[in-house]
């Protein structure tokens, strides 16, 4: 990816409460510090997880302060759910990447209101200005050998767009997976890692 | 019990860089400093620093009812001679801030550590109340650690300070400290002797007499402690650009860098009491002063009080947090120009598929009851579609709540039904005197304890109601129906949520008896659930009329899709998150909602 500001990348999670957010976030984090990077993650508790919508912010680079990604400044959207790639768009740097997981979960508004659950989001994402690929990460992480590896899926994806070695990643997965869940994450994060993305182009 | 963080807490052994949240770094500190027993009762964002010292060897680390009982203990471990810790959210001080104003009187044998973990933003709190303000007020010392390294060191530096001024220590974190995440080094363990616990009424019992002296002593510690601030390491000044001077502690400093890294900064590790000297030192080599701090304008006033010319926030900006944006913003940037997408549904938490919760509040929409509500999961009932609970304030209050409301009820003559909701955990934290309360002072509320076996918002933690300790082991399980028989309430049921009809009829003659009542609905937190679950059910399609009756539930499990002539709601079921509580299908009057033959 072109080079960030002052050395730092700000890559930001967003989602919804339950899908695995804080796990891949983890695994990101650990990735970067096995690589040499000082690393700050910033992510809630509590309430919020209770499938809402939630946003975990990972900031690597030779020196990190803020904990938080400011508004404007994020240079990666790695978004585990589509509408909340929307909700959180303003924080992207405007040329920014979005990496997006083609699932689409109803909110409760939706599902029991009378709002509609946007269409199009891949381009409309475009449309404003952001770089878009889109994997369709539940049915890769199907393929791999479990679904609710959906979110390693995304960082194998992820990985192909920060200076991160694979052992790096290995390692990182390695160390955070429970033994019996391994070579599932690991066969997720390697079908991530060679995922066609679709890059929807503005119309 | 669920441990969020094992491989963490595996590495805190053996490696020599990790990558912690402030709250395992203040457990890691705690190890450290050789803290022996800590106490806690789980709460956001402070849950995980008990939860990570109950992974450590050597220390006797306990969720304890409530916040008050947590610091009595802590405190009476370190009058016996070892450091201790308590640690709690913002809001839980209030509930120990008695004790916590004493003990600043009487100091301890060995160190003693508060940790308040305060939530701007209110990520998942009830208020955002600023707790720096305590120190101030119990005349106690403060420490504010800016990333999770501090923050081991901070806690560190904690327990030397108590010893040497012979106070408690307050420990202040954000949310984004206590679960914001970066790198910390790993020290040696201290083992600190036991000190000898010596008898010293004068300065233990706190009668008036004994009391008035002390308040002498706190006042001189105070002014030690002002000589301390100014002298120690914790505080630092960084020159950089004169043109402007930063005074910053805690995250508030990371972003203020970020939004002017050329300006000189004076970062305060110790924000209670204020190093003075050092602030007119700074003041006078910098032409512009500025505060940069969340919430209250606290270091703002102490500084300007001290008759030094400062600047901080508008305002406005002392609601909810920060980051570098907003500092800048508050340092005279233009706020950036971009807006977020506005036309999006919102997604607010839910109630999970298969909560047991979800039920009772079914039926207690449909009772059309006025709902006296408390703190815990089932606080999101309050919105749609449930859209059943009309107070909620703090740990304990909905009976008192439905006490006083069924007093006033029957002043204006309003005959709608009242009751009181309440988890097993905030139960036992804080409403067994209100329970208490409403049987001597002769009412007859009704009151539903939710008990679903854990402590669930705050990540599923014992209490005493589940029967094991914070380390998992096995402990003397306290029954909550003899528990409110104790308190005098004769008429307790239980029942399981997941029936409806008893969940009605229950709730329905308790409502209707005139004396005080307990109904326990019972049935285990969906989170806890192991093994294989039945097969989810699922929507017939011809005999589903689109009433929407099911979607009434809130079930995040139950999905509609515009149907039919009149654009309906039919719902469908999504099999991968069904818990097969099998609540819909008892609420579908078409036999819409079946299960597979078995």
């Amino acid at each position: 990816m072109s080079a960030p500001t002052n050395g730092t990348t700000n890559i930001m999670m967003v989602g919804v409460g339950g899908q695995g957010i804080i796990l891949a976030s983890e695994v990101l984090c650990h990735a970067l510090m096995h690589s040499g990077w000082q690393v700050k993650k910033s992510e809630v508790h509590g309430m919020a997880q209770r499938g809402g919508s939630v946003r975990t912010d990972v900031r690597f680079g030779p020196e990190i302060h803020a904990p938080l990604i400011s508004v404007g400044a994020a240079d990666i959207l790695v978004a585990f759910e589509e509408l909340e790639a929307l909700r959180y768009l303003h924080v992207m740097r405007p040329d920014g990447l979005v990496l997006m997981s083609a699932e689409r979960i109803m909110p409760v508004t939706v599902i029991t209101g009378p709002h509609p659950y946007p269409d199009d989001v891949p381009g409309r994402l475009a449309r404003r200005g952001a770089k878009v690929l889109v994997v369709d990460a539940p049915a890769v992480a199907a393929k791999a050998g479990n679904p609710r590896t959906a979110g390693i899926v995304l960082m194998g994806a992820l990985s192909n767009h920060i200076s991160v070695p694979p052992r790096a990643w290995r390692k990182a997965i390695t160390t955070l997976v429970p033994e019996r869940f391994l070579e599932v994450n690991l066969e997720a994060f390697r079908r991530g890692r060679r995922a066609r993305l679709a890059a929807p182009k503005p119309g | 019990m669920a441990q969020s963080y094992p491989a963490v807490c595996k590495m805190t052994r053996t490696a020599q860089r990790m990558l912690l949240s402030g709250n395992e770094a203040i457990a890691r500190g705690a190890y450290e400093a050789g803290v022996k027993v800590a106490a806690s009762y789980p709460g956001t964002p402070a849950t995980e620093i008990l939860e990570s010292l109950a992974t450590y060897e050597g220390i006797h680390a306990q969720w304890s009812p409530n916040e008050k009982v947590a610091l009595d203990v802590a405190f009476g471990a370190a009058l016996g001679g070892v450091r201790a810790l308590a640690s709690m959210k913002h809001v839980g001080l209030n509930v120990a801030a008695d004790s916590f104003f004493t003990i600043s009187y009487t100091g301890a044998t060995a160190g003693l550590v508060i940790v308040s973990a305060d939530d701007p933003g209110m990520h998942s709190s009830q208020n955002e109340q600023d707790n720096r303000h305590y120190a101030r007020a119990a005349k106690v010392p403060m420490l504010e650690p800016a990333d999770s390294q501090e923050a081991k060191d901070f806690v560190i530096a904690a327990f030397d300070i108590s010893e040497q001024f012979d106070t408690p220590v307050l420990l202040r974190t954000t949310t984004r400290i206590s679960h914001g995440k970066s790198l910390v080094r790993s020290g040696r363990p201290k083992s600190p002797r036991p000190r000898r616990f010596e008898r010293q009424p004068a300065k233990y019992v706190m009668v008036p007499g004994h009391a008035r002296l002390r308040h002498v002593v706190v006042e001189e510690r105070l002014e030690r402690l002002r000589q301390f601030s100014n002298a120690t390491s914790l505080n630092r000044i960084e020159m950089g650009d004169t043109d402007l001077g930063i005074i910053a502690a805690g995250v508030a400093y990371q972003y203020a860098r970020e939004a002017r890294p050329d300006a000189s900064f004076l970062k305060l590790g110790m924000s209670y009491p204020l190093p003075d000297e050092m602030i007119r030192d700074f003041a006078s080599r910098v032409k512009r002063l500025f505060v940069i701090e969340e919430l209250d304008p606290f270091l703002e006033q102490e500084i300007a009080a001290m008759g030094i010319e400062v600047s901080g926030k508008p305002p406005a900006m002392r609601l909810g947090e920060m980051d570098a944006g907003a500092a800048a913003v508050a340092l005279g940037d233009q706020p950036p120009r971009v807006e977020p997408i506005t036309d999006l549904p919102a997604r607010p938490p839910v109630l999970c598929p298969g909560c047991p919760h979800s039920g009772v509040f079914y039926v207690l929409h449909k009772l059309k009851a006025i709902v006296a509500g408390d703190i815990g999961c089932y606080t999101l009932s309050v919105l749609p579609p449930l859209e059943t609970m009309d107070t909620c304030v703090c740990m304990g209050a909905s009976i008192g709540h439905a006490l006083g409301l069924e007093r006033a009820f029957a002043v204006a003559g309003d005959e709608r039904p009242v009751v009181a909701a309440l988890g097993d955990s905030t139960f036992v934290h804080a409403g067994i005197t209100e329970l208490i309360d409403v049987v001597y002072n002769k009412g007859c509320t009704t009151v539903v304890i939710l008990d679903n076996r854990t402590t669930a918002m705050t990540g599923r933690q014992n209490h005493p109601a589940t029967g094991r300790t914070a380390s998992g082991a096995e402990t003397y399980q306290l029954d909550l129906e003899a528990m409110c028989r104790a308190c005098g309430v004769d008429d307790v049921a239980v029942v399981d949520p997941y029936d409806l009809d008893a969940t009605e009829q229950a709730l329905k003659r308790a409502i209707a008896a005139r004396h005080p009542s307990v109904v326990i609905t019972r049935h285990e937190c969906v989170l806890l659930r192991r093994g294989e679950r039945r097969a989810p059910p699922h929507v017939v399609e011809e005999a589903c009329i689109g009433c929407g009756l099911c979607l009434g539930l809130g079930c995040p499990a139950l999905r509609a899709a515009p149907a039919g002539p009149k654009g309906r709601l039919k719902p469908t079921i999504a099999e991968e998150l069904c818990a097969s509580c099998g609540l819909c299908a008892q609420i579908c009057r078409r036999e819409a909602i079946v299960w597979e033959q078995q």
